[in-house]
C-alpha cells in the first residue's frame, strides 16, 4: 500500500479514536462548540486529503458532513439529539470506509447516497426535523445504520428502536459487516504508537545510567582476575548492549522525513530558474537520532536548494555541453562505521575554480601568490568560508553569501563534517557526515593540576608531548606560551591557569611546562593547544547537563559520571576558545588611530624572507614575486656593465642585491624573479630563508637605497625590500607607460617648503600597500591618514575631516573604487577633492571607467615615483584652480 | 526595611509551617558550629556520610564540588561558607555529613557538621527571626523554634539555594 495512504489511515484512525471518549460528551451535551470544531476539523482534512489520495467515496461523505458540522460550528442550526446521531452515522461511515481502505488498498464497491442525501437535506434545511427534539423523527429516514453503528446512540434509543436492531443485523450485512470492522480495532493504528517525547528521554537517560553503571562494574572486573561474577557480568553487558542500542532506535526516525519537502523545493525552483530538475533519493529508511535529525533538516534543504541553483545549469546551456536537458541531483543517505554518511550529488556545472579563486583574492582571503599556488580541491574549500557566494546576483534561492558557511557551523555542532569534490563541467558531490546520536560522546580524559576533565574526542585533533629540552618546547611571548606545530604557532591555553586550578607561580618555562601534553583542539577553523599534566584513555560518556548555579561558565558542556564512579566535568573546546578569544579582543580595543593600525597590522602579508650580503635578514612581499630560479654563476654574462642572463629563450637584466655578494666562490645563486608587462628582472640574494606569512608594520628607515625600512619578521628585525628601486635601476623606463618622468628631489622641496603639509586620504585595502605607501607619502611630507576601505573613507566625510586628495585603490572587496569615487563625487563636501586612482591592473577601459566615475588621475600601483610626481601635480593644479 | 524582610519572613513561616493541618511539624536537626538547623523533613532526600567530591573549578566559594549519589550527579554545597562561617578544619573535614534536598528538579548535598534526630515540633513554639539576627543568617531563616535549652533555626533551603544562584 501505498506510504502516503498508510501514514493517512493511521493518522485518520488516531483522531477518529480520540473522538470516541467524546462523543458521547456530545450526547450529553449536543452544543459543545469545541468538539463540533474538532469533528468539523477531521472531516475538513479526510476531505482534503481524500481528494489527493483519490478516495472519491470517502471524500463525498466528509464533504457532506463538513457542509452540516459548518453550520453547527457557526451556530446557524441547533445541534439536537437527532443530528447527533446523523454525525455519528457520518463518522461511523468513515471509520468503515477506513477499514476497507485499510484492508484492501481499495474503497468498498457502493455508495453513499442515503447518507449523503440526508447531510444534503440538513445542510439545505429540508429536513424539517430541525426544530424538533424528537430523536425518532430524524433518525427514521435510517434507523439501521446508527443504531448498528454506535452502541451508545444504541442504548440510548433502545426503546423506540429495538425492532430495527434486529432487524438491521439480519436485513443488512452490509451494516453488520460494518460493525465487525467497528469492533475489531483499526489494525494498522495498532502497529503504531504515539508516545511522548518526554518518555523515550527519560528511557533514554535511564539506559544512560545503566551504561554507565555497567561501565562500573566491567571496570571493578577488569581488576580482578578470578571472578565468579564475569559470566553474569558479560550477559548484563551484552543485555545492556542491547537495551541501548533499541532505546537508542525508539528516538530513530527515517532521513526521508527530514527530505519530504525537497521534492516540492526542487519543483518549485526549477519553474523559478527555467530549469530542468530531477531529484533523485535513495536511502531515506536510513534512520538516525531525532536530535540530529531536525539539526541536518535546514542545512540540507539550503544544500539542496544549492544545486539546483548554482549546480544544474540551464536546459540550453546542458544541450550545449552535450549533457541530457534534464539535470539531476542526487541525495543518498547510508550508514558507515558509525556515522551516517549523507551525499547530494548533481551533474551540472561543478565548481568555477577560477571564479572562486579570483574571490579569494579579491575578498583578501589569500593573498593572489598564494591563491595561484592552491591546488583546485583546496579552492574548492573556500566556499565554506563566511560571506563566499559565486554566485553572480542575489536571487530568491541563493547567492546572499551566507550559506555554506552557516551549514558547516551547523553540521560542526553536531560533530558532523562536510566536504565536497568537484570537476568542473561535471558536476558536484558533497559529503556530510554525522553521528548516529548526540547523547553518548567518546571523550578523552585528562588531568590537570590532579583535577580531571573529559573532553569530546572530535574536538581532539593530535596530542603532543612537550619536552623543554627538545624540539617540542614551549615558548613564551609576554606571558602567553605559544607552539610550534608543522611550521605554524599554535596558540596555547593552560587548562590550570584558565580553570585558575593552582597557584602557579613557577616561572621557569623549564620547569613548568615539562612534561606537559598539548592537547591540540580545532573549533571550527580555530586551531587551539591545551597544555594538560597528563592524558588518560578515551571513554564513552552520557553527557548531563551541569546544576544550573554553574551555568554561568561557559567553559563546561556538561558533566559525567565515569566508570570509576566519579564525577567529572566536560570541557567544551567552544566555550574555551571563545573564553580566550574574547580577551584578545578585548586587548586590542583602543583608540581609533590606533584600531586603524592594528586592523592594518592584523591583516597578514606573505613575505619571502632571504639574506643578501651583509646586515639583518631582508623580506620581500610574495606577490610581487613572479618566480624563484637557481643561477648558475658561470651563465651569467656581462653586457655594457649590465649582468644579464639566458631565461626562457630571451636574455633577462640581473643584477646582485648589494655588492657584497660573493659571486666567486660558489657555482649556483637564488635568484628573485620579478616581472611585469613582459619584461623581468632578477635579483641576487644570497639565500633563500623562508616564507613567513605575518602582519608587518614597517618603520620608515634612513634613505637607504633599495629598502624602504624595517619590520620585524619572526622576532627579528628584518628589512623591506624596495623593490622599485632595483626594477628601476634596470630599466629605467619600467613604468613609463604610465606616468611621468621619475620625480624626485624637486618636489620634496616644494612639499617641504609649505607651511602646512597637504593632507591624503589613502584607501586601500591591503594592509601591506598601506604600510608601504603611509611612509613613502610622510616621507614626502604629507600627511596620510589610511583607511582600509570605501566605507570607512565614506564615514569620515561624516566627521570633520577634510583631505587634499584621496588616492584609492580600485579593486577592494566592499566596494570597488569607481564606486568609491561616483559616492565622492556625488557628495556634497568632497565633490572638488582631487582623486587618484591607484591599482594594479590598468587597461584602457580601466582607465576610462576611472574617470568616468570620477577619478582625476589613474596610476599604477607599484610606481612611488610617478605616484609622487601625479600627486605633487593634482595638489599643484587644485591650487591654480 | 529590614522590618519589612522579616514581616515577610514570618509570615511565609507561618503559612509554610501551618500549612500541615496538625499543630505540629517533623524537622530533621542538623549541627554547625554548635548551632542547631532544622529542614523540613519533607524536604529531605537523603542524608550522607563522607563522600568523594570533585572540585568544580570557577564555581562559586560556596560549591564545593559535585558527587556521585547513586548515578545522579548531586552538587555539593558548604553551608558553612553560606552562613559566613569559616570552613573546619581538614582533620574534622572528614567527619562531616550532608543531606540531599532536591530543588528545583536537581539534587543538592548540603554539607553540615552533623545530623542529629527528628523532632516533632508545636507550632506555639514557633517565633519569627529575632530583629536583630545576622543578615545572612536571616535571609535563609524562615524562624526560629523556642526547644528546651536550645533555641533550633528553620534553614529556608530554597532561598539558601536560589542565592547562589544569582550571587549579589
Amino acid at each position: 500500500m501505498d506510504d502516503l495512504i498508510v501514514e493517512f489511515l493511521t493518522e485518520t484512525n488516531e483522531s477518529l479514536m480520540e473522538l470516541d471518549t467524546d462523543l458521547i460528551k456530545l450526547e450529553q451535551n449536543p452544543n459543545d462548540k469545541d468538539l463540533i470544531s474538532k469533528i468539523f476539523r477531521l472531516m475538513h482534512t479526510i476531505k482534503g486529503t481524500c481528494g489527493f489520495l483519490g478516495l472519491p467515496r470517502l471524500e463525498t461523505v466528509a464533504h457532506r458532513a463538513e457542509n452540516v458540522l459548518g453550520r453547527f460550528r457557526d451556530g446557524n442550526l441547533e445541534v439536537t439529539p437527532a443530528y447527533v446521531s446523523l454525525i455519528l452515522e457520518s463518522l461511523d461511515r468513515v471509520r468503515y470506509l477506513l477499514g476497507h481502505i485499510e484492508e484492501t488498498g481499495t474503497e468498498p464497491e457502493g455508495e453513499d447516497s442515503d447518507l449523503t442525501e440526508k447531510l444534503d437535506a440538513v445542510y439545505e434545511g429540508r429536513d424539517g426535523g430541525a426544530d424538533t427534539a424528537s430523536a425518532p423523527a430524524a433518525a427514521a429516514p435510517g434507523p439501521v445504520e446508527i443504531e448498528v453503528e454506535f452502541p451508545s446512540v444504541q442504548e440510548k434509543h433502545a426503546e423506540e428502536s429495538a425492532p430495527q436492531v434486529a432487524a438491521a443485523k439480519t436485513e443488512a450485512p452490509a451494516a453488520a459487516q460494518m460493525q465487525t470492522k467497528e469492533t475489531a480495532e483499526s489494525a494498522i493504528a495498532n502497529q503504531s504508537l504515539r508516545v511522548n517525547m518526554g518518555v523515550l528521554e527519560n528511557l533514554m537517560t535511564m539506559v544512560s545510567e545503566l551504561v554507565l553503571t555497567r561501565n562500573q562494574l566491567l571496570q571493578i572486573a577488569r581488576t580482578e582476575k578470578e571472578n565468579n561474577f564475569a559470566t553474569p557480568l558479560q550477559r548484563l553487558n551484552h543485555v545492556v548492549s542491547d537495551l541501548q542500542e533499541g532505546v537508542m532506535k525508539t528516538r530513530m526516525q527515517p532521513i526521508g522525513n527530514a527530505w519530504a519537502k525537497l521534492p516540492r523545493i526542487i519543483r518549485d525552483l526549477s519553474i523559478e530558474l527555467g530549469k530542468k530538475i530531477d531529484l533523485e533519493m535513495t536511502g531515506q529508511d536510513t534512520e538516525l537520532d531525532r536530535q540530529v535529525l531536525d539539526m541536518i533538516k535546514d542545512p540540507l534543504t539550503h544544500m539542496v536548494r544549492n544545486s539546483g541553483d548554482h549546480g544544474i545549469e540551464t536546459p540550453a546551456e546542458r544541450a550545449k555541453s552535450g549533457k541530457p536537458e534534464t539535470g539531476k541531483i542526487h541525495l543518498r543517505a547510508y550508514h558507515e562505521g558509525g556515522h551516517i554518511i549523507i551525499e547530494i550529488a548533481d551533474d551540472g556545472k561543478g565548481l568555477p575554480t577560477e571564479k572562486i579563486r579570483q574571490k579569494i583574492i579579491s575578498n583578501g582571503l589569500a593573498s593572489e601568490e598564494e591563491a595561484m599556488k592552491l591546488s583546485p580541491q583546496q579552492v574548492h574549500q573556500f566556499i565554506f568560508h563566511a560571506g563566499f557566494s559565486t554566485a553572480d546576483k542575489v536571487t530568491s534561492v541563493s547567492g546572499r553569501g551566507v550559506g555554506m558557511d552557516v551549514v558547516r557551523t551547523n553540521i560542526e555542532k553536531i560533530g558532523g563534517s562536510i566536504e565536497m569534490k568537484s570537476a568542473e563541467g561535471k558536476g558536484s558531490t558533497f559529503y556530510i557526515k554525522i553521528p548516529l546520536t548526540l547523547a553518548i560522546v567518546s571523550s578523552l580524559i585528562v588531568e590537570s593540576a590532579g583535577e580531571r576533565f573529559a573532553i569530546p574526542q572530535l574536538a581532539v585533533r593530535e596530542l603532543v608531548l612537550v619536552s623543554q629540552k627538545s624540539e617540542n618546547r614551549i615558548e613564551m611571548i609576554r606571558n602567553t606560551p605559544v607552539f610550534r606545530l608543522r611550521d605554524k604557532l599554535l596558540p596555547l591555553v593552560s587548562l590550570e591557569d584558565l580553570l585558575k586550578l593552582g597557584n602557579n607561580t613557577d616561572t621557569d618555562l623549564a620547569t613548568r611546562f615539562e612534561h606537559k601534553y598539548i592537547i591540540v583542539t580545532q573549533v571550527g577553523n580555530y586551531s587551539f593547544g591545551l597544555i594538560v599534566d597528563q592524558v588518560f584513555d578515551t571513554e564513552e560518556i552520557v553527557v548531563k547537563p551541569v546544576a544550573k548555579i554553574l551555568k554561568d561558565i561557559d567553559l563546561f558542556s556538561g558533566n559525567t559520571i565515569l566508570g570509576d564512579g566519579s564525577v567529572i566535568m566536560i570541557l567544551d573546546p567552544g566555550g574555551i576558545a571563545k573564553v580566550t578569544g574574547e580577551n584578545n579582543v578585548t586587548d586590542s580595543a583602543s583608540d581609533t588611530a590606533e584600531d586603524n593600525r592594528r586592523i592594518a597590522a592584523d591583516k597578514k602579508t606573505s613575505l619571502l624572507l632571504f639574506t643578501a650580503g651583509q646586515g639583518s635578514p631582508k623580506a620581500v612581499p610574495l606577490s610581487l614575486i613572479s618566480r624563484l630560479e637557481n643561477v648558475e654563476v658561470s651563465s651569467i654574462e656581462q653586457t655594457d656593465g649590465q649582468m644579464l642572463v639566458q631565461y626562457r629563450g630571451s636574455l633577462m637584466p640581473i643584477l646582485p642585491f648589494s655588492n657584497d655578494i660573493d659571486l666567486e666562490s660558489v657555482s649556483a645563486k637564488p635568484l628573485l624573479v620579478f616581472a611585469d608587462r613582459g619584461k623581468s628582472v632578477g635579483l641576487i640574494v644570497d639565500e633563500i630563508v623562508d616564507i613567513r606569512e605575518e602582519a608587518i608594520e614597517i618603520q620608515l628607515d634612513g634613505k637607504r637605497q633599495g629598502v624602504f625600512g624595517s619590520a620585524i619578521i619572526s622576532g627579528k628585525a628584518t628589512e623591506i625590500v624596495d623593490v622599485m628601486h632595483f626594477l628601476n635601476s634596470v630599466h629605467g623606463d619600467w613604468f613609463k607607460d604610465h606616468g611621468d618622468e621619475p620625480f624626485l628631489q624637486h618636489d620634496k622641496r616644494k612639499q617641504g617648503g609649505g607651511s602646512s603639509s597637504k593632507r591624503i586620504l589613502l584607501v586601500d585595502d591591503s594592509p601591506f600597500f598601506r604600510n608601504m605607501l603611509c611612509p613613502l607619502l610622510t616621507a614626502a611630507g604629507y600627511e596620510v591618514v589610511a583607511v582600509e576601505g570605501p566605507s570607512k573613507a565614506l564615514e569620515l566625510t561624516e566627521s570633520e575631516e577634510n583631505f587634499d586628495i584621496i588616492i584609492s585603490d580600485i579593486e577592494m572587496p566592499d566596494m570597488n573604487g569607481y564606486d568609491f569615487a561616483t559616492r565622492v563625487r556625488a557628495n556634497e563636501k568632497w565633490q572638488n577633492t582631487p582623486m587618484v586612482a591607484l591599482t594594479s591592473h590598468a587597461t584602457p577601459e580601466d582607465i576610462d571607467h576611472g574617470y568616468e566615475s570620477g577619478f582625476d588621475e589613474y596610476i599604477a600601483k607599484f610606481d612611488r615615483d610617478t605616484l609622487l610626481s601625479t600627486i605633487s601635480k593634482t595638489l599643484s593644479r587644485g591650487i591654480e584652480a | 526595611m529590614s522590618e519589612g524582610t522579616q514581616h515577610n519572613q514570618s509570615e511565609r513561616g507561618k503559612s509554610a509551617l501551618s500549612s500541615t493541618e496538625g499543630k505540629t511539624k517533623e524537622f530533621l536537626t542538623i549541627e554547625i558550629q554548635g548551632q542547631l538547623f532544622g529542614i523540613p523533613i519533607l524536604q529531605v532526600q537523603d542524608v550522607l556520610g563522607e563522600l568523594k567530591v570533585t572540585r568544580i573549578p570557577l564555581a562559586p566559594p560556596q560549591v564545593s564540588g559535585s558527587l556521585n549519589l547513586r548515578g545522579r550527579i548531586v552538587t555539593a554545597i558548604d553551608v558553612r561558607k553560606c552562613l559566613g562561617l569559616p570552613s573546619l578544619e581538614s582533620s574534622e573535614d572528614s567527619h562531616r555529613m550532608s543531606v540531599v534536598v532536591n530543588h528545583d528538579d536537581e539534587l543538592y548535598s548540603l554539607i553540615i557538621d552533623s545530623v542529629g534526630d527528628v523532632l516533632t515540633l508545636h507550632n506555639k513554639d514557633f517565633e519569627a527571626n529575632p530583629a536583630t539576627l545576622d543578615l545572612i543568617w536571616k535571609s535563609v531563616s524562615l524562624g526560629v523554634y523556642r526547644l528546651q535549652g536550645r533555641i533550633l533555626v528553620v534553614l529556608d533551603v530554597p532561598k539558601l539555594l536560589s542565592s547562589l544562584q544569582h550571587p549579589n
